[in-house]
């Protein structure tokens, strides 16, 4: 973002940028620039809270009456990720013939339709749609099971891509199965991780691609770097 | 550890593109300015092609689009957010408000997107893409630009 803001700046556009790592922007100097501890991914702090974000865009427009630069000011308010995993029931067992994980992502389909339905829009579809979640999980138990990862027609071919349809399916479908105030930042992601069979097979698949020596981008990225 | 604290400490160690100099622009009051977000959220329209890994480019996206996807390719940052509300990364409907209330003079009729994923050495953003939509935007007549990471 810092890189963008000297590029658009020096096009002759004003910018500010809502950092989110004080170091990173402490050594690139940006223009102007707000530096917000919140949540990654979470660059306005709050969703649904439109008084708070209107504040965070008060605080980063106010750097623009600054006569020099470079300017770096903090948001005075921090947010943390609480990890916490959301409260979120799963589907009972339905089918005993199928890997736990698919039977899972076939019994929270309609939640993820319903959500689908509301918001009109989905970030699931980068290499599978929601149709092809359940085959997707089923690959990667087999890898979890010994199939070796360069035959198991990852759908897509890319380990990333489908470990981001599956978390996103999930996650979309757990925020229209809760109630409640807006869940804090990465309590889907620790939901995921830590509460269903998905999250627990991509952790196995991961495990095990590992384990049969696959370049380090191929494993790594499938999930968050901490877990 | 925790994710965010993991991923700013490794921000920390990374080394970033150098600038000798900051460029700087004194803007118009805000009142009179038209206002743009630039986001590295990789946001795109659900009809529009999605983005590569390591994609240096970028998308423009209609003011008035609201079917945005997330196409960043990193598992290290809160997705559940922008599931809730766009407007936590991308706060069209925010500019929206303060451009009805004259706080802002206009929203701009475009707005760009790019990968935050980038290549190390920033070269694409920094020589190609960037200066590139910067043109676009400029032709739009955006005065001030807003920059959301996620």
């Amino acid at each position: 973002m810092s890189t963008l803001a000297h590029v658009f700046e020096a096009a002759g556009i004003a910018t500010v940028v809502l950092a989110a790592t004080q170091s990173v922007v402490e050594r690139m100097h940006p223009p102007r620039a707000l530096f917000c501890d919140f949540p990654l991914g979470r660059p306005l702090g709050k969703p649904s809270d439109s008084d708070f974000q209107h504040g965070v865009l008060s605080r980063a427009f106010a750097l623009l009456a600054a006569e020099t630069g470079p300017v770096l000011a903090s948001h005075p308010e921090i947010i943390e990720a609480d990890e916490t995993p959301l409260s979120c029931s799963l589907p009972p067992r339905f089918d005993p013939s199928l890997p736990a994980a698919v039977d899972e992502a076939n019994g929270i389909r309609k939640a993820y339709d319903r959500a689908r339905e509301r918001t009109g829009v989905t970030s699931v579809g980068r290499v599978v749609d929601a149709d092809g979640v359940p085959g997707a999980l089923q690959v990667l138990v087999d890898i979890a099971n010994g199939t070796h990862w360069k035959e198991a027609n990852i759908p897509g071919g890319t380990t990333i891509g489908v470990c981001h349809d599956i978390r996103t399916y999930y996650e979309e479908a757990a925020l229209e199965l809760v109630d409640g105030p807006v869940p804090d930042g990465r309590a889907a992601e620790a939901w995921y991780f830590e509460s269903t069979e998905a999250g627990r097979a991509v952790l196995a698949a991961r495990a095990a691609i590992k384990e049969q020596d696959a370049p380090f981008p191929v494993w790594f990225y499938m999930v968050p770097g901490h877990r | 550890m925790a994710g965010d604290v993991m991923m700013r400490g490794v921000g920390d160690g990374l080394p970033v593109p150098e600038f000798e100099t900051t460029a700087w622009v004194t803007p118009k009051p805000l009142s009179e300015c038209t206002v743009a977000i630039v986001t590295s959220a990789a946001l795109h329209r659900s009809s529009d092609d999605g983005f590569a890994p390591g994609d240096t480019g970028y998308r423009l996206l209609p003011s008035d689009a609201r079917d945005l996807v997330l196409g960043h390719w990193s598992p290290n940052f809160d997705r559940s957010g922008i599931a809730i509300d766009l407007n936590v990364v991308y706060p069209i409907d925010r500019l929206d408000e303060l451009a009805a209330d004259g706080t802002i003079g206009a929203v701009a009729p475009r707005h760009a997107s790019f990968a935050g994923n980038q290549p190390d050495d920033v070269a694409t953003i920094r020589l190609d893409s960037g200066p590139q939509a910067a043109a676009e935007l400029k032709a739009d007549g955006v005065d001030v630009v807003l920059l959301t990471p996620v």
